[in-house]
């Protein structure tokens, strides 16, 4: 596997749109190559080389190239968008739609991200070592088929909207989780090691969520069935079962109806 | 003689009241009386006499206003825009919607966002909508049909002072013919509001669990139990108040700020989205945003029909339209410092906008189109002063259930001051021109290469 490092050398007054930023665009190219790929400054299209420095060259695939961002990328968006192979790795913070409709490969950021990152992830892996912000692994605007697969992995807390019309795949948060997880879900897997502030499981149909800590304001949509131990990320514990949401519709599957699961940690 | 003007609109809120009788005097120049409008109305009509500038302002170094000419005020306008990186138009709320499709030109051509007042009031409306579709109705069948109305955070009393006696509680309709007396009226507010006054039954939900009461809704809806509080409301309340919902002929839900402008937004529209679907297995359910201003469904017309999306446009890169809120919307442009000009056009920014994203717009160029001086004109670089949609210039506007409705001008705007479209237009022109300009300068570039060209 070949590595491009990429150092942010003159940062933008605004914020800059990195959706080139991928192993897909970076394979095959060398470094002069790469600095010549398009970043956005609002409306001022320019070469990726105005901002960053570029060391290295990309593989001959995707699968065989690593991007390295160093310096202070707060303010690119973008990273790693539709990427679908390779490996990425943002030495600090990040701005929106990090991981935004990944189909494969890993991304790794060592800060923090902003909101919006993992929407639409169809595969792959993005891990954030610190905090995410808001619609993390949610559906874009007016999409009723969220997150479809892969893997989400948060270290700190996340905001509001994580989860939204997630259809498929996994979110592992660590810390705690703002209002809104997995509303109008229709399957894939939340796992909340903190708290969750309220509205967990509104609107949904199917899917599991996980809450370790507790929910400050449960829905009053969900019904208590039972206690069930499970092993969930490595580690088996016991939770509080219960199933909803009841206002909203649920199909049936061999004679029975099927609803979303909410376990809490007992 | 005095001349009467009858079957005017009224330029205020998004009732759109078409049977205003305007009194204008015999040179047409000074409107004497408003019969029929509420006061906020009439008010509108009167102040189109006072406050009133006939030439641009601009802000001099020592901080004080001089006048321009027009051109003047296009040029440096023009400027502004074509210098900028990413500049934020923003308004729209007061203004017609041959207004708004001259500004969307300006805005492609500009690489701007365009934004209007959606973006702090029902553009979380807009997503509920996006995400779970708009099971709505026109206002004259709530009026002919409705004998159950639910208003969900919203204070018509207030703030559409005469949607309750045209369209929604007294009026008597074809099949309304009891008025007020067959009709049921639920109020939910944290409040105890002049609305919630002529409720039949109000709950008085906890501020905030909006979304816990609506899915409280839901659970009765579908026969399932709920526990014995939510939100602050007792389950016997919730369970009559479904009652009288699933018994209703034809029911409309009204829903305010209350929902939009507290914790959870799009949620909180989106499930009572789902509510109203519920309610339409038992019989004829609609739901219905109460929009502010009188024209403020207006952009959201125009500009999905000429992009796709309503409001929070980022037209950067002019011929793909991008649109995510929480990004692209005026707000959070200005809190995360992503645009460096600012055009205010018909609202009053620094009125509206919290102070802090106020401060961060001010540090770069700030042009305020208004009629009047208001907040944001007295903060701005640069004063243009517009006639008045409604009073001075005719135009289309669209009412809060999407009805356009043609306004007409009741007097002429001072001599000398155009209408917003004439403006933008003109602004436009003088956009092109900088841009021809610039194009003349560069060598022609030649055309573009691939990133494998040198191989």
């Amino acid at each position: 596997m070949k590595t491009v490092t990429i150092t942010l050398a003159n940062p933008p007054e605004l914020y800059l749109e990195g959706q080139n930023i991928t192993p897909d665009n970076f394979a095959g190219k060398k470094a002069a190559e790469i600095a010549t790929l398009d970043v956005w400054e609002g409306k001022l299209k320019s070469p990726l080389g105005k901002y960053f420095t570029v060391e290295g060259e990309g593989g001959a695939t995707a699968a065989d190239t690593k991007i390295v961002l160093r310096g202070d990328c707060t303010r690119v968006k973008r990273i790693g968008q539709q990427m679908t192979a390779g490996e990425i790795v943002v030495e600090g913070n990040a701005d929106m739609y990090i991981g935004g409709w990944m189909k494969g490969g890993k991304i790794h950021v060592k800060g923090n991200v902003d909101s919006f990152c993992g929407i639409g992830m169809e595969g792959g892996e993005l891990i954030i070592d610190g905090n995410a912000g808001h619609h993390l692994g949610s559906s874009p605007r007016g999409e009723w088929r969220g997150m479809q697969g892969g893997l989400i992995r948060v270290a700190g807390d996340a905001g509001n909207d994580t989860a939204t019309f997630i259809n498929g795949g996994t979110i592992i948060i660590g810390g705690n989780a703002d209002i809104h997880v997995s509303t109008h879900g229709e399957g894939g897997t939340v796992i909340i090691k903190g708290d969750a502030k309220g509205r967990v499981g509104g609107q949904m149909v199917k899917g599991d969520i996980f809450v370790y800590g507790t929910i400050e304001y449960p829905l009053p949509g969900f019904q208590l069935v039972g206690e069930v131990e499970q092993e969930v990320d490595g580690a088996t514990a016991r939770f509080a079962h219960y199933i909803g949401d009841l206002g909203e519709r649920h199909p049936v599957s061999r004679g029975k109806t099927v609803y979303a699961n909410i376990y809490t940690r007992l | 003689m005095a001349k009467k003007i009858e079957n005017v609109g009224c330029p205020f809120c998004g009732v759109c009241c078409d049977d205003l009788v305007v009194t204008v005097s015999d040179d047409g120049k000074k409107i004497l009386e408003v019969e029929n409008s509420c006061i906020i109305g009439s008010t509108v009509f009167h102040r189109a006499m006072s406050e009133r500038h006939t030439l641009p302002r601009l802000r001099q170094p020592d901080g004080t206003f001089k006048e321009i000419s027009y051109d003047e005020a296009i040029d440096y306008t023009a400027k502004v825009l074509h210098n900028a990186k990413k500049p934020l138009i923003y308004g729209f709320g007061s203004t017609n919607c041959e207004g708004m499709a001259a500004a969307a030109k300006v805005a492609e051509q500009a690489g701007a966002v365009l934004d209007n007042c959606a973006s702090i009031c029902h553009g979380s409306s807009f997503l509920a909508i996006f995400d779970n579709g708009y099971p709505s109705c026109t206002l004259g069948e709530v009026k002919n049909r409705a004998d159950v109305i639910v208003y969900w955070g919203a204070n018509p009393a207030h703030a559409h002072p005469r949607h309750m006696s045209r369209y929604s509680i007294f009026p008597r309709g074809f099949f309304t013919g009891k008025g007020h007396k067959g009709r049921k009226i639920i109020v939910i507010d944290p409040r105890h509001t002049d609305t919630a006054q002529v409720a039949d039954i109000h709950l008085q939900v906890q501020q905030g669990h909006d979304y816990d009461l609506f899915d409280a809704f839901r659970t009765v809806v579908r026969g399932h139990d709920i526990p014995d509080v939510v939100a602050g409301v007792k389950k016997e309340q919730i369970i009559e108040a479904v009652d009288i919902m699933k018994k209703a002929r034809f029911g409309t839900i009204f829903y305010g700020m209350g929902l939009c402008h507290s914790d959870g937004r799009n949620h909180n529209v989106d499930i009572a989205i789902s509510l109203t679907r519920d309610l339409n297995d038992f019989t004829k359910w609609t739901i219905m945003a109460m929009r502010g201003h009188y024209n403020i469904t207006g952009p959201g017309a125009v500009w999905s029909w000429q992009y796709g999306f309503p409001y929070c446009l980022d037209l950067t890169k002019r011929d793909i339209a991008h649109m995510n809120p929480g990004e692209t919307s005026s707000v959070d442009l200005a809190m995360r410092e992503e645009v460096d000009a600012f055009i205010n056009i018909g609202t009053d920014a620094a009125a509206h906008f919290p102070i802090e994203p106020v401060k961060r717009l001010r540090k770069h160029p700030w042009i305020t189109i208004d009629p009047h001086p208001n907040m944001a004109t007295e903060i701005s670089d640069l004063h243009i002063p517009v006639g008045i949609v409604g009073v001075e210039v005719p135009g289309i506007v669209y009412r809060m259930d999407n009805v356009p409705i043609q306004y007409r001008n009741v007097i002429e705007p001072p001599e000398g001051v155009p209408s917003d479209e004439e403006l933008f237009e003109r602004i436009y022109e003088r956009l092109c021109e900088l841009e021809a300009e610039d194009a003349a300068r560069e060598p022609a570039k030649a055309a573009p290469e691939g990133a494998r060209a040198g191989e």
